[in-house]
């Protein structure tokens, strides 16, 4: 074949993507080997990689949690519920405002620090199944033959409506979230000082992703879901009541946000009516991630952004001479999404879209 | 009285007219068969028998029970299970899993029992039973869905083209296993673009076309029909 063949029969956008590619990987490269091998930057301890590995893995356990909502209503519905995020901040506000405050000025929170926890985890919890629910039966259901364009853009509608709601009930200032005095500090494992408070969030998810997994291979109810998601006609056939089941689904997914919200708040210690969209979107990254749609898939891609985002900047973006390179983690977790999207549009462990019935 | 009944069913598929005035009997411990082309409304009628769709006008009678009364989700306790079009196992997962889906309504202990006895009837089954479904051939994917059909432990199966696309070895098996399930006392409905076949092991049959029932007799008497020889037979 001659060059001016080749030429003819090249597609301008494989060769830009290409390029694309190239340069992304050289770029990783270049910033890793800079950093380690010419010190650029600042000069971090072990004890300081140590907290950018702790921290980015408790950060990816809650993603991973928010993101098991977005990725099971996926599977059963096709759909993207962009009101998710405001499932985790209704929780999280909810406990914060109306069980928080009192526990904490009471004292109650530090002499009974697991039971404290415990009653913040089932308020919150409660109220983010609650908010799904209701979302799920009046903005949703109504909708399930509508084009698909509906749903998603009533699911932005139902985050507005959501967060103006709780703005509305607990105001627009920022509240602290209590954290009992035993999480604050360090702890020493085997010679190395943790943050106590990464370390409990990060067992505490991993706790809760295992649960969940079993619920959904082991259980009956589980194994409805999985046949909804599979195919609702066939499910309709075995005797499962498939409006029930995704109400089921969603709830469970909110259940996971609740816990994600005592979690999150008890890391960052306070709470307001717009900290769902962050997360959410964050989480809807971990989850495009893993593979929209698989529920390991969404563990693995929320683990995978929460390290890449602590850990990123430091060893990538300062080794290329960036400024202000922790300010920049969202831009690592986005440029992230993009590369997924072009390179990989079924994320690290789903199947191909096409494979899927819609 | 018929375990079933369509008297003058008429139903749409979006906008198309796909049932138009179907009726239909089908008496106890019998196979009867419904024949027709590509299009003609044969899944139409097992999707309206099932109430995955509602028909327009008439009525379905199930067992002397009109089944407009019943949620789509509460026909399979009520006795009617369906292998629908393409098999339809779940595919990812188990076979065992599967199995276990077919008697998701039911709350007794037999059901072990039956899912051995459902491994009896199918050994490749057993052999494959913590296997993905998706991953097993045509043939054994058909007898995973009708083994699923049958844990339901329904009075009236109704099987969707169930010879669709499978080696003819492996139609003359399944057919003999529709036979052998007939025998142990299950109603069959048998929906078919084979018509040889299904008319072989049918007592009665339906020839449907667009929409309509244009011939109803006895499968022997339309094996020798002429139409039906011209048309679905092939026999000039």
């Amino acid at each position: 074949m001659t060059l001016s063949q080749r030429l003819k029969e090249t597609d301008w956008i494989d060769v830009i993507l290409w390029l694309f590619r190239a340069v992304i990987i050289i770029l990783i490269v270049v910033g890793i080997v800079r950093k380690l091998f010419f010190g650029a930057g600042v000069a971090y301890s072990t004890k300081d990689w140590l907290d950018f590995i702790t921290s980015g893995l408790s950060q990816g356990g809650l993603y991973a949690l928010i993101a098991l909502g977005y990725t099971m209503v996926y599977g059963v519905l096709f759909m993207i519920n962009f009101a998710h995020g405001e499932f985790f901040m209704s929780g999280a506000m909810t406990s914060a405002i109306l069980v928080g405050a009192t526990l904490d000025s009471t004292g109650f929170l530090d002499s009974q620090p697991l039971i404290s926890i415990i009653l913040l985890i089932f308020v919150s919890v409660l109220t983010s199944m609650v908010v799904a629910l209701l979302t799920e039966r009046i903005a949703y259901r109504p909708l399930r033959r509508a084009p698909r364009l509906v749903p998603l853009i009533t699911a932005i509608g139902a985050s507005f409506f959501w967060q103006n709601l709780f703005r509305g009930f607990f105001g627009s200032a920022v509240k602290p979230y209590p954290v009992p005095e035993s999480l604050e500090g360090r702890v020493n494992i085997m010679g190395f000082d943790f943050l106590k408070v990464r370390i409990v969030v990060l067992i505490a998810s991993i706790i809760a992703l295992i649960a969940l997994y079993l619920f959904v291979q082991k259980t009956r109810t589980g194994k409805a879901i999985r046949a909804v998601a599979e195919d609702k006609d066939v499910a309709t056939l075995m005797g499962i009541d498939v409006d029930r089941t995704i109400a089921i689904t969603f709830a469970v997914g909110a259940f996971m946000a609740g816990i994600a919200a005592v979690l999150w708040g008890m890391t960052f210690k306070q709470v307001n009516f717009t900290m769902g969209f962050v997360p959410g979107i964050k989480a809807f990254t971990a989850a495009v991630l893993g593979g929209i749609g698989s529920i390991p898939g969404a563990a693995l891609g929320g683990f995978f952004l929460g390290l890449i985002e602590a850990v990123g900047p430091p060893l990538i973006l300062e080794g290329l001479n960036l400024p202000g390179v922790h300010q920049l983690k969202d831009v690592i977790a986005f440029t992230l999404l993009v590369l997924v999207l072009i390179f990989r549009p079924q994320g690290i462990l789903g199947e191909k879209m096409a494979e899927k019935k819609a | 009285m018929s375990i079933l009944e369509l008297d003058n069913v008429h139903a749409y598929y979006g906008k198309i007219h796909a049932l138009k005035g179907v009726s239909l009997r089908v008496e106890q411990g019998e196979i009867v068969t419904l024949i027709g082309g590509n299009g003609a409304g044969k899944t139409t009628t097992l999707r309206t028998i099932c109430a995955l769709m509602r028909p327009t006008v008439g009525s379905v009678i199930f067992e002397g029970e009109d089944l407009s009364r019943y949620k789509p989700s509460a026909l399979a306790s009520r006795g009617i299970a369906m292998v629908p079009e393409g098999r339809g196992v779940f595919a990812k997962m188990t076979v065992l899993e599967n199995l276990e889906m077919g008697a998701f309504h039911r709350k007794d202990k037999e059901i072990d029992a039956d899912i051995e006895r459902i491994y009896d009837l199918f050994p490749r089954l057993r052999e494959r039973r913590t296997q993905l479904a998706g991953t097993m051939s045509g043939g054994e994917q058909q007898m995973l869905a009708m083994g699923r059909a049958m844990m339901s432990r329904p009075h009236l199966l109704l099987l969707d083209e169930p010879s669709m696309g499978l080696a003819p070895v492996l139609v003359e098996a399944i057919f003999s296993t529709i036979v052998d399930i007939n025998k142990q006392g299950t109603t069959v409905l048998l929906v078919e673009q084979n018509a040889l076949m299904s008319l072989e092991i049918a007592n009665r049959g339906y020839v449907l076309q667009t929409g309509e029932i244009v011939l109803s007799d006895d499968a022997r008497a339309l094996k020798q029909n002429e139409m039906i020889q011209k048309v679905y037979l092939g026999i000039e």
